[in-house]
């Protein structure tokens, strides 16, 4: 495969990462093995450690600036637990606020999506600006001399910044900026940006669903390669009955991989997979009317960045974990999927497709075509994902505060794989560093 | 300002077809059993060739789904495939499939065209679905193009809009066919 993205970890795991040994955490050398304590998906001591800890002190993906392409556009979410509002000024600057009244605290917008020049609270009729500045309420001249508008403005995250238009919040004044901490998952955000030549966009519809299973498994399922035929083979099935040369040779295909640790948490798995893929991979399952389309966007790709980096764009399958919730995989479509614990056994899960800007409608249905195959909650896989998830909880709960995890598959290779683990390694790693104030 | 209204919610009084509602219904209440009985070759039999099966995101009601992100958009090829999983054991998450019971009701029938045998038809639909994991209830409203031929009815269109926010709670994902 091609391997011209250079990796910067050659150095095996083992000689790399010193041991631990602590409450949650046993990674362990002479022989090599790495357990996790399995009262992290059920212990709500630990949720509200991770919210502390976790969740309040990393960058936290909010959005993606094609949301809200001009200036007065407005969506609102829940972002690390917080309802926000992400919009845009009229200096084309993008605000993220808390979607809470400075006044008595209610949602001061109560729509998904729109374009307004004022976000109004139903409870009192406060009234704040775009940048969440108070401009008008009901009656002012009855609160006391010395009352200052000013200082009631919307409040909102400590810190926002964006790469590639991904939209990051951060809640602690003292963290550092988002270029290092994104670290090699640069690599990957740039990758992607470049599959179009005037941008990405986020395509209408979000997939907004919940998995009774602790956070933490999505975290590791999102690219977890081990599991993807047992799993999956109803999609392998499905694929090879549709004429793709995906079965028989599932195991060699899948096996081309490697898996990377990026720094701080993040992990990235490559792999040149087996699934079609509209960016520049035709397979017979795509329909014979989609192959031009897909050839002529692989044209395009090697006319705006020659031969070599066309490929890596458009053939290396990717997936992705920015620590610690937001997925990013390049697989038969682009999905951004994030996700946020309400219980420990209890997350919501929402997912968007990244596309390129400007698409034609044709490419963009074999796209659509392709991600439904497989992803999203009605798709041909992810379903099962939920079940396993959920399965696995209800094993946990089985017997809550007991058992460990096995997660050492691969570690005594130099270069683990996709369908090793040595991604969910780091991620522990890095969760357990955070959870455990060890950095 | 005034709330946008969701698709497909027009109330008007609509001019009555040349089928009656009772064969419509007929028809729905066929379909509703073969997939309660999970029979869904039989099922993806009763659409056209060139039918489509579509939920749009719950937050996109009346996207075009080749554009737009849907849950589902599947042609026959799509059914087809859907289907193969659906009946395999290695559909982990309907291992052993979901018992479902479903009521189709407040049907109303209009003609899609005077030129063309083909009814417009909408209705309201009740999932009830049991899993050993528990149990949740799914309510949409159905539309449907379904074209007369040879004596019958072939769907061309069936357009399930879930009456969800999300599918949070609802299920957690969408695993059967509504």
């Amino acid at each position: 495969m091609n391997t011209s993205i250079s990796f910067a970890d050659l150095a095996p795991e083992a000689l790399r990462i010193p041991p631990r040994h602590t409450r949650y955490i046993r990674d362990q050398r002479d022989p090599n093995a790495f357990l996790v304590h399995r009262s992290v998906f059920t212990d709500p001591a630990v949720l509200a450690r991770e919210r502390e800890t976790v969740f309040e002190k990393c960058w936290i993906y909010a959005g993606h600036a094609s949301e809200i392409p001009n200036p007065g556009d407005f969506v609102t979410r829940q972002v690390a637990g917080r309802p926000v509002i992400l919009t845009r000024e009229r200096d084309q600057g993008v605000r993220v606020h808390f979607n809470s009244c400075s006044h008595r605290g209610a949602e001061v917008c109560r729509e998904l999506r729109g374009n307004t020049r004022r976000f109004r609270c139903f409870y009192h009729s406060w009234s704040f600006d775009t940048a969440g500045a108070l401009v008008a309420m009901p009656d002012e001249d009855a609160y006391p001399a010395g009352f200052d508008r000013a200082s009631h403005g919307l409040a909102g995250p400590a810190k926002v910044d964006s790469y590639c238009d991904f939209i990051f919040i951060n809640l602690d004044p003292r963290a550092g900026s988002l270029d290092d901490y994104l670290a090699g998952a640069k690599t990957y955000l740039d990758l992607t940006a470049e599959q179009s030549g005037n941008g990405m966009v986020i395509t209408p519809g979000t997939h907004e669903y919940s998995m009774r299973s602790n956070w933490k498994l999505l975290a590791e399922n999102s690219s977890d390669g081990y599991h993807a035929v047992s799993v999956h083979k109803t999609y392998l099935d499905v694929q090879r009955s549709r004429g793709d040369d995906i079965s028989g040779d599932t195991s060699t295909d899948w096996k081309m991989s490697r898996a990377l640790d990026l720094g701080n948490g993040h992990t990235v798995t490559i792999k040149q997979g087996p699934m079609p893929r509209p960016i520049a991979r035709w397979q017979p399952s795509m329909g014979l009317d989609t192959k031009p389309i897909v050839e002529e966007s692989f044209r395009r790709l090697v006319e705006l960045h020659g031969e070599e980096r066309a490929s890596l764009i458009a053939k290396q399958d990717f997936n992705m974990l920015i620590f610690p919730n937001l997925v990013l995989n390049n697989i038969m479509a682009n999905i951004i999927r994030t996700f946020y614990p309400i219980e420990p056994g209890l997350m919501n899960v929402t997912a968007w497709s990244l596309a390129p800007a400007g698409e034609t409608p044709e490419a963009r249905r074999v796209r659509n075509e392709q991600f439904l195959s497989f992803l999203g909650p009605a798709g041909l896989a992810t379903p099962d994902d939920n079940e396993a998830l959920e399965s696995c909880q209800r094993g946990y709960f089985s017997r809550p505060g007991e058992g460990w995890s096995d997660v050492s598959r691969g570690m005594d290779k130099d270069e683990p794989a996709n369908y090793d683990e040595l991604q969910m390694r780091t991620f522990w790693r890095r969760w357990d560093d955070l959870v455990e104030e060890l950095v | 300002m005034t709330q946008t209204q969701r698709p497909l919610r027009d109330v008007a009084p609509i001019a009555p077809s040349r089928f009656s509602r009772s064969e419509v219904e007929d028809f729905l209440f066929y379909e509703a059993d073969l997939l309660d009985a999970w029979r869904l070759d039989e099922w993806r039999e009763l659409f056209a060739p060139d039918g489509r099966y579509i939920v749009p995101s719950t937050d996109d009601p009346d996207g075009d789904p080749d554009v737009h992100l849907a849950l589902i958009n599947d042609d026959e090829v799509g059914r087809r495939g859907r289907i193969q999983r659906l009946m395999s054991t290695w559909a982990h998450i309907e291992n052993p499939h979901s018992l479902t019971r479903r009521l189709v009701g407040n049907v109303r029938v209009w003609d899609e065209q005077a030129a063309l045998p083909e009814v417009g038809v909408r209705c309201s639909t009740i999932v009830y679905r049991s899993r050993p994991s528990g149990t949740t209830t799914y309510a949409g409203q159905l539309t449907y193009r379904l074209r007369h031929v040879d004596g019958a009815f072939a769907i061309v269109l069936k357009r399930v809009n879930l009456d969800h926010h999300t599918l949070r709670d609802s299920g957690g994902v969408l695993s059967i066919l509504i």
